[in-house]
């Protein structure tokens, strides 16, 4: 009985609806379901991953369809792990979203929230690749709303290059997918694994472009150069807990790399295996390059925030392009610390904002922070984490991945582009921490009512810490972390078990 | 026809980039439309086209059309119907609050006259 596999999926749905129907009731009430579901989530995904802690890929037939015809439910580690992941920022985002009144700002926050949620996990679970394009639409679609969350002119700019680069995007998914399936003649990822072995030579030339228009969709959800350009404003223009929660999204992108293209290119594929990988270790050396001159170039801490979540995914696409166990697990690890400590962050940046009063983030004016010392010791934590110096879980992934590229022939590009980058970035960080800490003015307009409602702003501050708790609790644990992703990409890499799980799934009730 | 549907897909493909990529909003959503009419017909197209073939099973048919991409096609009108209704949406909300249709929100030519 492995009906269990879906409820992830289901409960952020009817929670959802829930939240429609509670709408009536008021905001009070809507906060309080939705960190109740989303509690619940958290609960159920520690659950999920225990029971795919046995090793053994579970396999859900929808409707009890046997699996090249059916869509299935695929759980292994890696989705167990993005899921625990997706739900622990919700919790974080919404309870920040709750205390800053957040949600206030504009209709449906609580509903589009959950069927966010209802979105992301759909994607980490489904075997199928058409499936997939189902649950991105939901998930874009939720996150068309978030970002548009609250109003200003600003915003809506943003919002409208975000739209209408995803509908793009998506219709390029639809010409990768209709592709491969003209190709192959199936949508499940397993069996297509399977017919892109048997491929006759003539066919290859065909799968090789739909493969790769399919990596051009990823990359543009995870942001990969030269598709990255939507990110830093539409990040840097939405509100904080959008944001903050955004931080998976871009992960999304790089989980769909890994599951789709790293089965059906796999070592199996023969001469098509590994067609992605040095596109995206390109790419990923690209935009780390890129992120790193955006991070200095940045004029507000929000855009600069946004492209210190580029640099992640940057330094995320080169541990996936170094194409090695060690690399993955490393990169696995580095996911982890990445998503938990750029939310943080977001989060931490529109609290000193909001601070600053009329000079906001923006580095151009001076102002003085009145609750400095909190917000600076904070600063200093993410700052630390994120540029990747030690002690923090930063610097350990970024070594782990360092050290596995060591054995690369691509190492003498891959570990100068890692370094220089960082360096860039710990230089930017170092100026923006001066300049927001050490030079405080009181600025012309600048009122003392910003203190007023200084209540919020402490609660809030514990959402931030107990993000940001994850760098050093990821340093102690690093080991457990280590061979919990070493396991992790060892069940990845078995293609062929994969494979075996999803098409020799038994069906319930013994049917067939 | 396999002629006829690829040079269809392909002028309305490069049609709908062409708009895709003009600066005002409303071409963008034109375009967007015109590209997904063009993956819609491109989807149809990879279960090989047939004429008067059923999809579901019939005793009395001698060869079956595909029926997945039939599926999808149907999935992916609804999905693009959607989002057009909602970027329109957008659109009409950009141009209520940036003050024109342009798809950064400036307004070029005005500025240029202003300027003269």
């Amino acid at each position: 009985m492995t009906h269990w596999i879906i409820l992830p999926v289901l409960m952020p749905l009817v929670g959802g609806l829930l939240q429609l129907l509670t709408q009536r009731c008021g905001l009070p009430a809507q906060r309080v379901l939705g960190l109740v579901l989303t509690g619940g989530l958290v609960a159920l995904s520690i659950w999920v991953l225990v029971m795919g802690q046995s090793g053994v890929t579970q396999v859900y037939n929808l409707g009890n369809w046997p699996a090249p015809f059916g869509i299935v439910l695929v759980l292994d580690r890696l989705a167990a792990m993005m899921l625990l992941l997706t739900s622990v920022l919700a919790m974080a985002t919404l309870s920040y979203a709750s205390i800053m009144r957040v949600d206030g700002q504009g209709p449906h926050f609580h509903v589009l929230f959950q069927l966010q949620l209802f979105g992301l996990n759909g994607a980490f679970l489904t075997g199928d690749v058409f499936n997939l394009f189902v649950f991105f639409e939901v998930l874009l679609l939720a996150s068309y709303g978030l970002v548009l969350h609250g109003s200003g002119a600003a915003r809506t700019r943003a919002g409208l290059h975000y739209v209408v680069i995803n509908l793009i995007g998506s219709t390029l998914f639809l010409f990768a997918v209709g592709a491969l399936y003209g190709a192959v003649g199936t949508l499940n990822i397993a069996d297509m694994a399977v017919k892109v072995a048997e491929a006759p030579a003539e066919r290859s030339g065909l799968i090789t472009a739909a493969g790769l228009l399919l990596l051009m969709v990823f990359g543009l959800k995870a942001a990969m150069f030269p598709l990255y350009l939507w990110l830093p404003r539409a990040y840097a223009n939405t509100s904080a807990p959008v944001a903050a929660l955004f931080a998976i999204m871009t992960k999304v992108g790089l989980y769909a790399i890994v599951r789709v293209h790293g089965t059906v290119f796999a070592q199996g594929a023969g001469e098509l295996a590994g067609l992605h990988i040095p596109w995206v270790l390109g790419g990923g050396l690209v935009t780390l390059l890129m992120a790193a001159l955006g991070v200095l170039a940045a004029r507000g801490l929000r855009e600069q925030v946004a492209y210190l979540a580029l640099a992640s995914v940057a330094t995320l696409l080169v541990a996936i392009g170094l194409n090695r166990p060690d690399s993955l697990a490393a990169g696995l690890y580095y996911l982890i610390h990445s998503t938990l400590l750029t939310a943080a962050f977001f989060l931490l940046a529109d609290l000193i904002a909001q601070n600053r009063g009329t000079a906001s983030d923006q580095f151009a004016t001076p102002a003085l922070l009145p609750t400095g010392k909190g917000f600076g010791i904070a600063f200093f934590f993410a700052v630390v984490a994120l540029t990747g110096i030690p002690p923090l879980s930063g610097f350990v992934g970024k070594i782990m991945i360092l050290d596995a590229a060591m054995a690369h022939p691509w190492r003498w590009i891959v570990l100068p582009g890692v370094l220089v980058s960082s360096f860039l970035i710990l230089i930017a960080m170092a100026r923006s921490t001066s300049f927001l800490f050490f030079r405080p003015q009181q600025a012309e307009n600048q009122t003392e009512d910003v203190q007023a409602d200084d209540l919020p702003h402490k609660s809030a501050m514990w959402c931030v810490a107990t993000l940001l708790v994850a760098a050093p609790l990821l340093v102690v644990l690093a080991g457990d972390m280590m061979a919990f992703t070493t396991e992790t990409v060892t069940q990845l890499q078995a293609v062929p078990a994969y494979i075996e799980a999803v098409l020799r799934n038994p069906l319930t009730g013994g049917g067939k | 026809m396999e002629i006829l549907v690829a040079i269809s897909v392909g002028v309305m493909t490069s049609c709908g980039v062409f708009l895709v990529l003009r600066s005002s909003t409303f071409t963008v959503v034109v375009g967007l439309t015109l590209l997904s009419y063009a993956v819609n017909v491109f989807l149809l197209s990879m279960g090989r086209l047939k004429v008067g073939a059923p999809a579901i099973i019939d005793p009395a048919a001698e060869q079956y059309a595909d029926p997945l991409p039939q599926a999808l096609v149907l999935t992916a009108i609804v999905i693009a119907f959607g989002m057009t209704a909602f970027v329109i949406v957008l659109a009409l909300k950009a141009r209520g609050e940036l003050g024109n249709d342009h798809v950064d929100g400036r307004d070029f030519t005005r500025n240029k006259e202003e300027g003269s």
